[in-house]
């Protein structure tokens, strides 16, 4: 397995009113291996969706970046303008909660992907409609020879998803970074969603980073985890150990606050108070104010990088947690 | 029904689409379709159902926001329907609705003080005198440092404007809350805060809840009996944990094993439905049958009725005594030793503590709130 995508040092900061800085991504490392899904999780705020979008190049051009994010041994960051239009939506392709956000509504959906299509292979619109009409089969369009020339209003919810899937994949790209792609929608449509995700991971993606708050998504198609909080990313792990054994106490408090369905819970485990106002983190662990496990320590200086196991490391001085409450 | 707070009997709701050129309806959405069901004080009802399905319109009607087309809802004893303007005011009082999003249910022009007061002021709850002190206990109430009485709401986080839709609706002393999906559009651990601060209230408060809600983990968490609807009607009803433990209509079979469940490899087998009809055209005698594995010629001509085994489990099913029992919902295996132990580090010792960080944290930075 070799890096698909690797991002060193990344740094995302706003420029607000009054000369104030929101560092929305602090130093964050994080690799993807070709073959694998990797969830990123973390809370509204976290800078997840923001480092996808570095990753896509789709940040304001106001935005400050710095850092190396390589894919396929090509420095995104140094990319001119129209070689990375070249590979977004070729080579790398990107997902949205909101299919509406990135349909447009005046054309049909057929002419959306077609237009990709010719733009990225240069083949002629012909060939470009048949292969337009093969990817709404392979998301189960239902009579897709039709549909393709349905404007996107005339779709449900379920349906738009599906179509911007098979937008996003038109181009077979390496890298497929999904941003909360079933939040909006009812279980039953997150579920086939989510069974269709797994089943191209399987045939055509070769890696997908699932940017998601909710860990049941996260079980059910990820093998590796990077939890984030407050622009840093806070750990990392394979999906069976962050479920077993979390490094770190926020992933813990994530886990203590989703309702069990197997077992009844009177409350709810909580973390206190909220996320940090990014424009002045607290000094040291930027968690450590809501975190029942912090110390004197954790305030002095900012956590190191704690190694756990060879693929399992947390951003915590006090680590091993679970030697503090035997 | 006697001892029931809320008597919902045979509640419809019709939205006309489409009228012919003499203005009779042509087409019609029947949203809410025939719903009954009651609710004891002390007690929370969990609506569940995907979007169409008419939950949201149920909660609507109970509140007489908008007229039904039929039926009757009966609050404490008065008809709902029935009552005049100042008669409705006064149920008004005793009933209150919490709304999904805090963005758009508070006034962005008004101090969260004012927000609070004003119905206190409409409903005189308080003397004039008191107002002001019953602000600060209501702010209290719901976790929250009475000082932010001066602030706007733009300077709150969605889980503290949730707070503060929640102390509004409480400060009209209410008996029942009609809460639409108040956890949906807040982030995981904010959500359990709302939803502590929802069960601690209700001990203390002895209130009733309708909770709308499409998600079937926090339904399962808060309620005591829910109500799964399909396409404008109650297709199965039971107290929560018996609905989880045994579920019989083929649709909350369906529902429940779509839950994506937080372990990695959970045993679990997710029953395919196929894609819902259009809400214009649902399909005749039982509504699900065009999605049912299990649907028969009977399915597909006679409307089923919403049958009580005798237990307060009810089921609108024609086959459900015949079907194979249900897998309960999968399991999440043993659990962690490990992991119940870190997460017992979390459990805060009192739900109005919650919020507690936040306001000091606000305070000291001086900094509007960032969500």
């Amino acid at each position: 397995m070799s890096a698909l995508l690797e991002i060193k040092d990344l740094r995302v900061a706003f420029h607000g009113d009054r000369g104030r800085i929101t560092r929305a991504v602090d130093s964050v490392d994080l690799t993807v291996a070709s073959g694998t899904t990797l969830g990123l999780v973390g809370e509204s705020g976290c800078g997840k969706s923001v480092t996808s979008l570095a990753v896509m190049g789709l940040l304001p051009r106001s935005a400050t970046i710095t850092g190396r994010i390589g894919f396929e041994g090509i420095d995104l960051l140094a990319l001119p303008d129209r070689a990375m239009r070249d590979l977004r939506g070729d080579r790398l392709a990107m997902i949205f909660q909101e299919p509406m956000t990135s349909l447009n509504p005046s054309y049909t959906i057929g002419e959306q992907i077609i237009e990709a299509v010719v733009r990225h292979r240069g083949v002629s619109r012909r060939e470009a409609r048949a292969h337009a009409i093969d990817m709404l089969t392979k998301v189960k369009i239902p009579a897709p020879e039709r549909r393709i020339d349905d404007y996107p209003h005339k779709l449900s919810g379920g349906m738009r998803q599906r179509v911007m899937i098979a937008m996003a994949l038109s181009c077979d790209p390496e890298l497929l970074i999904a941003d909360e792609p079933t939040t909006a929608l009812d279980v039953t449509i997150q579920a086939e969603i989510l069974d269709l995700l797994r089943e191209l991971k399987a045939t055509t993606l070769s890696a997908v980073i699932m940017i998601t708050h909710d860990l049941g998504v996260v079980a059910e198609i990820c093998d590796e985890v990077a939890v984030m909080y407050a622009g840093e990313i806070v750990e990392r792990a394979p999906i069976d150990v962050i479920f077993e054994r979390p490094g770190h106490p926020y992933t813990v408090g994530l886990l203590g606050s989703i309702p069990r369905l197997d077992r009844r819970t009177e409350r709810l485990a909580t973390v206190p108070g909220r996320v940090p106002d990014m424009t002045a983190p607290p000094p040291g662990c930027r968690f450590a104010p809501r975190c029942p496990f912090a110390a004197e320590i954790c305030i002095a200086a900012p956590p190191p990088r704690v190694p756990l196991s060879r693929e399992h490391w947390t951003r915590c001085v006090r680590a091993p947690i679970e030697e503090l409450v035997q | 029904m006697t001892g029931a707070l809320l008597a919902v009997d045979r509640l419809e709701k019709h939205f006309v689409l489409r009228r012919s050129f003499l203005g009779s309806p042509t087409f019609v959405v029947r949203a809410v379709d025939g719903v009954s069901f009651t609710l004891r004080q002390g007690e929370t009802l969990a609506l569940v159902g995907e979007s169409g399905s008419g939950k949201s319109t149920v909660g609507r009607l109970v509140l007489r926001l908008i007229e039904p087309s039929a039926g009757r809802v009966v609050f404490d004893g008065r008809d709902v329907f029935a009552l005049d303007p100042s008669a409705l005011q006064a149920l008004r009082r005793d009933a209150q609705l919490v709304f999904q999003d805090p963005y758009a249910s508070l006034n962005p022009r008004m101090l969260v003080g004012d927000i609070l007061a004003e119905p206190l002021k409409l409903h005189a709850v308080v003397p004039r005198s008191r107002r002001h002190g019953r602000v600060a206990e209501l702010l209290d109430l719901v976790g929250l440092n009475p000082k932010l009485a001066r602030r706007y709401p733009h300077e709150f986080s969605g889980g503290q404007r949730q707070r503060i839709a929640i102390a509004r609706a409480l400060a009209v002393e209410p008996r029942l809350i009609v809460c639409d999906e108040p956890v949906s559009s807040l982030d995981v651990s904010i959500r359990a805060q709302v939803l502590n601060l929802l069960r601690d209230l209700r001990e203390r408060l002895g209130l009733a809840y309708l909770f709308i809600s499409h998600d079937l983990a926090v339904v399962k968490h808060i309620a005591d009996r829910i109500a799964v609807m399909n396409f404008g009607r109650i297709v199965e009803t039971a107290n929560a944990e018996t609905l989880f433990a045994a579920p019989r209509h083929p649709y909350t079979r369906a529902l429940l094993s779509a839950i994506p469940v937080p372990r990695p490899r959970a045993k679990r087998e997710r029953i395919a439905m196929g894609d819902v009809p259009s809400v214009l055209t649902p399909p005749a005698g039982c509504h699900f049958n065009t999605r049912c594995p299990f649907a028969v010629e009977r399915c597909r001509n006679e409307r089923p009725a919403l049958a009580d085994d005798g237990s307060g489990h009810a089921t609108a099913c024609h086959r459900w005594a015949e079907l194979p029992a249900a897998a309960a919902v999968a399991s999440e295996g043993q659990g962690s030793p490990v992991l119940d132990r870190l997460i017992a580090a979390f459990e805060p010792a009192d739900v109005r503590a919650d919020a507690g960080v936040d306001t000091v944290e606000s305070e000291r930075t001086g900094a509007p709130a960032l969500r």
